[in-house]
Protein backbone atom coordinates (compact mmCIF):
# COMPACT_ATOMS: atom_id res chain seq x y z
CA UNK A 1 0.00 0.00 0.00
CA UNK A 2 2.77 2.42 0.94
CA UNK A 3 4.29 2.34 -2.74
CA UNK A 4 0.68 2.95 -4.00
CA UNK A 5 0.00 5.50 -1.82
CA UNK A 6 3.28 7.51 -2.92
CA UNK A 7 1.95 7.55 -6.04
CA UNK A 8 -1.12 8.44 -5.42
CA UNK A 9 -0.28 11.14 -3.26
CA UNK A 10 2.11 12.54 -6.15
CA UNK A 11 -0.72 12.09 -9.05
CA UNK A 12 -3.01 14.14 -6.28
CA UNK A 13 -0.27 17.20 -5.58
CA UNK A 14 0.81 17.23 -9.49
CA UNK A 15 -2.94 17.02 -11.13
CA UNK A 16 -4.31 19.22 -8.10
CA UNK A 17 -1.45 21.84 -7.20
CA UNK A 18 -1.33 20.36 -3.55
CA UNK A 19 1.67 20.27 -1.56
CA UNK A 20 2.68 17.13 -1.22
CA UNK A 21 2.99 17.58 2.46
CA UNK A 22 -0.20 18.16 2.74
CA UNK A 23 -1.60 14.68 1.52
CA UNK A 24 -1.75 11.58 4.00
CA UNK A 25 -2.97 8.39 4.05
CA UNK A 26 -6.01 9.69 6.27
CA UNK A 27 -6.44 12.53 4.11
CA UNK A 28 -10.26 12.67 2.28
CA UNK A 29 -9.97 14.01 -1.13
CA UNK A 30 -13.28 15.66 -1.36
CA UNK A 31 -13.30 17.12 2.79
CA UNK A 32 -9.62 17.65 3.52
CA UNK A 33 -8.37 18.41 -0.07
CA UNK A 34 -10.88 19.45 -1.63
CA UNK A 35 -10.40 17.99 -4.75
CA UNK A 36 -13.86 18.42 -6.57
CA UNK A 37 -15.42 15.88 -9.60
CA UNK A 38 -13.69 17.39 -12.53
CA UNK A 39 -10.16 17.46 -10.56
CA UNK A 40 -11.25 13.94 -9.94
CA UNK A 41 -11.33 12.35 -13.24
CA UNK A 42 -7.73 14.37 -14.22
CA UNK A 43 -6.78 12.34 -11.18
CA UNK A 44 -8.69 8.86 -12.29
CA UNK A 45 -7.17 9.41 -15.47
CA UNK A 46 -3.54 9.16 -14.19
CA UNK A 47 -3.92 6.40 -11.50
CA UNK A 48 -5.87 4.44 -14.36
CA UNK A 49 -2.32 4.99 -16.88
CA UNK A 50 0.11 4.19 -13.85
CA UNK A 51 -1.83 1.07 -12.55
CA UNK A 52 -2.93 0.05 -15.81
CA UNK A 53 -6.49 -0.40 -14.32
CA UNK A 54 -9.97 1.22 -14.41
CA UNK A 55 -11.19 2.84 -11.66
CA UNK A 56 -15.00 2.17 -10.93
CA UNK A 57 -15.68 5.46 -10.41
CA UNK A 58 -19.05 5.59 -11.84
CA UNK A 59 -20.40 2.08 -9.63
CA UNK A 60 -18.79 3.96 -6.50
CA UNK A 61 -20.57 7.25 -6.88
CA UNK A 62 -23.90 5.20 -7.76
CA UNK A 63 -23.39 3.38 -4.46
CA UNK A 64 -22.74 6.40 -2.59
CA UNK A 65 -25.76 8.18 -4.30
CA UNK A 66 -27.82 5.15 -3.12
CA UNK A 67 -26.64 5.35 0.36
CA UNK A 68 -24.96 1.96 0.41
CA UNK A 69 -21.20 3.45 0.79
CA UNK A 70 -19.93 6.34 2.53
CA UNK A 71 -17.57 8.93 0.64
CA UNK A 72 -15.06 7.53 3.05
CA UNK A 73 -14.74 4.08 1.64
CA UNK A 74 -13.66 5.24 -1.35
CA UNK A 75 -12.27 8.88 -1.27
CA UNK A 76 -9.93 8.25 2.38
CA UNK A 77 -6.20 8.07 0.62
CA UNK A 78 -5.73 4.85 2.90
CA UNK A 79 -9.56 3.34 1.58
CA UNK A 80 -8.80 4.56 -2.11
CA UNK A 81 -5.04 3.17 -2.54
CA UNK A 82 -6.97 -0.28 -0.79
CA UNK A 83 -9.46 -0.16 -3.76
CA UNK A 84 -6.42 0.10 -6.17
CA UNK A 85 -4.14 -2.47 -4.74
CA UNK A 86 -7.34 -4.79 -5.10
CA UNK A 87 -7.79 -3.85 -8.77
CA UNK A 88 -4.77 -4.67 -9.36
CA UNK A 89 -4.64 -8.30 -7.58
CA UNK A 90 -7.53 -8.73 -9.69
CA UNK A 91 -6.01 -8.14 -12.40
CA UNK A 92 -3.25 -10.45 -12.15
CA UNK A 93 -4.87 -13.17 -10.84
CA UNK B 1 -21.14 22.34 -40.75
CA UNK B 2 -24.47 24.75 -39.54
CA UNK B 3 -22.49 26.47 -36.97
CA UNK B 4 -26.07 28.26 -35.90
CA UNK B 5 -27.57 24.37 -34.55
CA UNK B 6 -23.68 23.43 -33.44
CA UNK B 7 -23.30 20.84 -36.03
CA UNK B 8 -19.99 20.63 -37.20
CA UNK B 9 -19.02 17.56 -38.42
CA UNK B 10 -20.45 16.88 -42.01
CA UNK B 11 -18.61 13.40 -43.07
CA UNK B 12 -16.71 10.59 -41.66
CA UNK B 13 -14.10 9.75 -43.37
CA UNK B 14 -12.45 6.89 -41.78
CA UNK B 15 -13.41 5.18 -39.02
CA UNK B 16 -10.63 2.39 -36.85
CA UNK B 17 -12.38 0.81 -34.35
CA UNK B 18 -9.23 -1.21 -33.70
CA UNK B 19 -7.31 1.67 -33.29
CA UNK B 20 -10.06 3.77 -32.02
CA UNK B 21 -9.46 6.63 -34.18
CA UNK B 22 -12.04 8.99 -36.44
CA UNK B 23 -11.14 11.04 -38.94
CA UNK B 24 -14.01 13.93 -40.16
CA UNK B 25 -14.61 16.82 -42.32
CA UNK B 26 -16.00 19.71 -40.95
CA UNK B 27 -16.72 22.55 -43.86
CA UNK B 28 -16.54 26.26 -42.87
CA UNK B 29 -20.02 27.56 -44.24
CA UNK B 30 -19.25 30.71 -46.85
CA UNK B 31 -21.73 32.63 -44.83
CA UNK B 32 -22.87 33.01 -41.06
CA UNK B 33 -24.34 35.50 -38.84
CA UNK B 34 -20.99 34.58 -37.01
CA UNK B 35 -19.16 36.29 -39.08
CA UNK B 36 -20.92 39.60 -39.34
CA UNK B 37 -19.58 39.94 -36.00
CA UNK B 38 -16.53 37.95 -36.21
CA UNK B 39 -15.07 39.97 -37.60
CA UNK B 40 -16.84 42.84 -40.08
CA UNK B 41 -14.15 42.80 -42.80
CA UNK B 42 -12.41 39.86 -41.26
CA UNK B 43 -14.53 36.79 -41.14
CA UNK B 44 -12.93 34.11 -39.23
CA UNK B 45 -14.42 31.09 -37.35
CA UNK B 46 -14.14 31.68 -33.52
CA UNK B 47 -11.28 29.91 -31.65
CA UNK B 48 -13.73 28.63 -29.26
CA UNK B 49 -15.73 26.79 -32.38
CA UNK B 50 -12.44 24.75 -33.38
CA UNK B 51 -12.70 23.20 -29.54
CA UNK B 52 -16.09 22.54 -30.35
CA UNK B 53 -15.15 20.83 -33.75
CA UNK B 54 -12.65 18.91 -32.33
CA UNK B 55 -14.26 17.67 -29.54
CA UNK B 56 -17.47 16.98 -31.58
CA UNK B 57 -15.25 14.49 -33.54
CA UNK B 58 -14.16 13.40 -30.31
CA UNK B 59 -17.81 12.56 -29.34
CA UNK B 60 -18.33 11.09 -32.29
CA UNK B 61 -15.65 8.47 -32.02
CA UNK B 62 -16.47 7.96 -28.28
CA UNK B 63 -20.59 7.43 -29.09
CA UNK B 64 -19.62 4.78 -31.81
CA UNK B 65 -17.55 2.75 -29.88
CA UNK B 66 -20.13 2.32 -26.74
CA UNK B 67 -22.58 1.81 -29.60
CA UNK B 68 -24.72 4.80 -28.90
CA UNK B 69 -25.45 3.71 -25.18
CA UNK B 70 -24.13 6.34 -23.27
CA UNK B 71 -24.02 10.45 -24.12
CA UNK B 72 -20.90 12.23 -24.55
CA UNK B 73 -20.54 15.82 -22.93
CA UNK B 74 -17.23 17.89 -22.74
CA UNK B 75 -15.71 18.05 -19.48
CA UNK B 76 -12.41 19.76 -19.93
CA UNK B 77 -10.09 20.99 -23.10
CA UNK B 78 -5.89 20.88 -22.01
CA UNK B 79 -3.28 21.72 -24.25
CA UNK B 80 -5.34 23.35 -26.52
CA UNK B 81 -3.78 25.57 -29.51
CA UNK B 82 -5.01 27.55 -31.61
CA UNK B 83 -2.15 27.72 -34.71
CA UNK B 84 -3.73 30.05 -37.55
CA UNK B 85 -6.69 31.75 -38.56
CA UNK B 86 -9.41 29.64 -40.01
CA UNK B 87 -12.34 31.15 -42.71
CA UNK B 88 -15.14 30.88 -44.79
CA UNK B 89 -15.21 27.83 -47.22
CA UNK B 90 -12.17 26.16 -45.51
CA UNK B 91 -12.63 22.53 -45.09
CA UNK B 92 -11.44 21.28 -41.79
CA UNK B 93 -10.16 17.64 -41.27
CA UNK B 94 -9.87 16.57 -37.31
CA UNK B 95 -8.35 13.37 -36.59
CA UNK B 96 -9.65 12.23 -33.17
CA UNK B 97 -7.63 9.59 -31.05
CA UNK B 98 -9.14 7.65 -28.05
CA UNK B 99 -6.42 7.84 -25.28
CA UNK B 100 -8.25 6.06 -22.48
CA UNK B 101 -11.32 5.13 -21.97
CA UNK B 102 -12.28 5.35 -18.42
CA UNK B 103 -15.47 4.75 -16.38
CA UNK B 104 -17.81 7.67 -16.90
CA UNK B 105 -15.13 9.46 -18.54
CA UNK B 106 -12.90 9.38 -21.24
CA UNK B 107 -9.81 11.20 -22.45
CA UNK B 108 -8.58 11.61 -26.34
CA UNK B 109 -6.42 13.62 -28.16
CA UNK B 110 -7.50 15.40 -31.47
CA UNK B 111 -5.85 17.92 -34.48
CA UNK B 112 -7.59 19.74 -37.12
CA UNK B 113 -5.95 20.28 -40.60
CA UNK B 114 -6.89 22.57 -43.44
CA UNK B 115 -5.09 21.53 -46.45
CA UNK B 116 -2.62 19.46 -44.20
CA UNK B 117 -1.70 22.15 -42.15
CA UNK B 118 -2.09 21.74 -38.64
CA UNK B 119 -4.52 24.51 -37.46
CA UNK B 120 -5.80 23.55 -33.81
CA UNK B 121 -4.85 20.48 -31.35
CA UNK B 122 -6.04 19.67 -28.42
CA UNK B 123 -6.44 16.88 -25.58
CA UNK B 124 -10.78 16.57 -24.37
CA UNK B 125 -12.07 14.87 -21.55
CA UNK B 126 -15.62 13.67 -22.18
CA UNK B 127 -17.81 12.42 -19.50
CA UNK B 128 -19.93 10.11 -20.49
CA UNK B 129 -23.24 8.93 -18.37
CA UNK B 130 -26.73 7.66 -19.86
CA UNK B 131 -28.79 9.50 -22.36
CA UNK B 132 -30.98 11.84 -20.78
CA UNK B 133 -33.72 11.75 -22.83
CA UNK B 134 -34.59 9.51 -25.72
CA UNK B 135 -34.90 12.04 -28.44
CA UNK B 136 -31.25 12.87 -27.84
CA UNK B 137 -30.48 9.39 -28.66
CA UNK B 138 -32.10 9.34 -31.68
CA UNK B 139 -30.82 12.49 -32.52
CA UNK B 140 -27.41 11.09 -32.53
CA UNK B 141 -28.05 8.24 -34.17
CA UNK B 142 -29.92 10.56 -37.32
CA UNK B 143 -25.98 12.49 -36.84
CA UNK B 144 -24.80 10.17 -37.48
CA UNK B 145 -26.62 8.52 -40.24
CA UNK B 146 -26.35 12.13 -42.00
CA UNK B 147 -22.33 11.98 -41.76
CA UNK B 148 -22.06 8.66 -42.71
CA UNK B 149 -21.02 7.23 -39.44
CA UNK B 150 -19.67 3.42 -40.61
CA UNK B 151 -22.09 1.06 -38.37
CA UNK B 152 -20.66 -2.41 -38.92
CA UNK B 153 -18.68 -4.35 -36.33
CA UNK B 154 -15.14 -4.55 -36.39
CA UNK B 155 -14.85 -7.83 -38.11
CA UNK B 156 -16.97 -6.11 -40.39
CA UNK B 157 -15.67 -3.39 -41.18
CA UNK B 158 -11.80 -4.54 -41.13
CA UNK B 159 -8.95 -2.30 -39.13
CA UNK B 160 -10.03 0.80 -41.16
CA UNK B 161 -13.58 1.79 -42.38
CA UNK B 162 -13.06 4.32 -44.71
CA UNK B 163 -16.64 6.39 -45.14
CA UNK B 164 -16.19 7.12 -48.85
CA UNK B 165 -12.72 7.24 -49.86
CA UNK B 166 -11.90 9.81 -48.32
CA UNK B 167 -13.55 12.07 -50.95
CA UNK B 168 -15.42 15.17 -49.99
CA UNK B 169 -18.66 14.73 -52.73
CA UNK B 170 -21.20 13.47 -50.67
CA UNK B 171 -21.06 16.28 -48.28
Amino acid sequence: MSSTFETVANIIAETCDIPRENITPESHAIDDLGIDSLDFLDIAFAIDKAFGIKLPLESWTQEVNEGKATTEQYFVLKNLCARIDELIAAKSA
Amino acid sequence: MRLEYFQMVDKVLALDLEARTLRTANIVPDKSPIFEGHFPGHPLLPGVLLFEIMAQSCGMLLLRLHNYDRMAFLASVDKGKLRTFVTPGQVIEVFAEMVHDGSGFARLKAEGRVEGKLVCNAEVTLKTMPFPAPELRGYLLETAERIGMPMGTPAELGSSAPASAGNLTHV
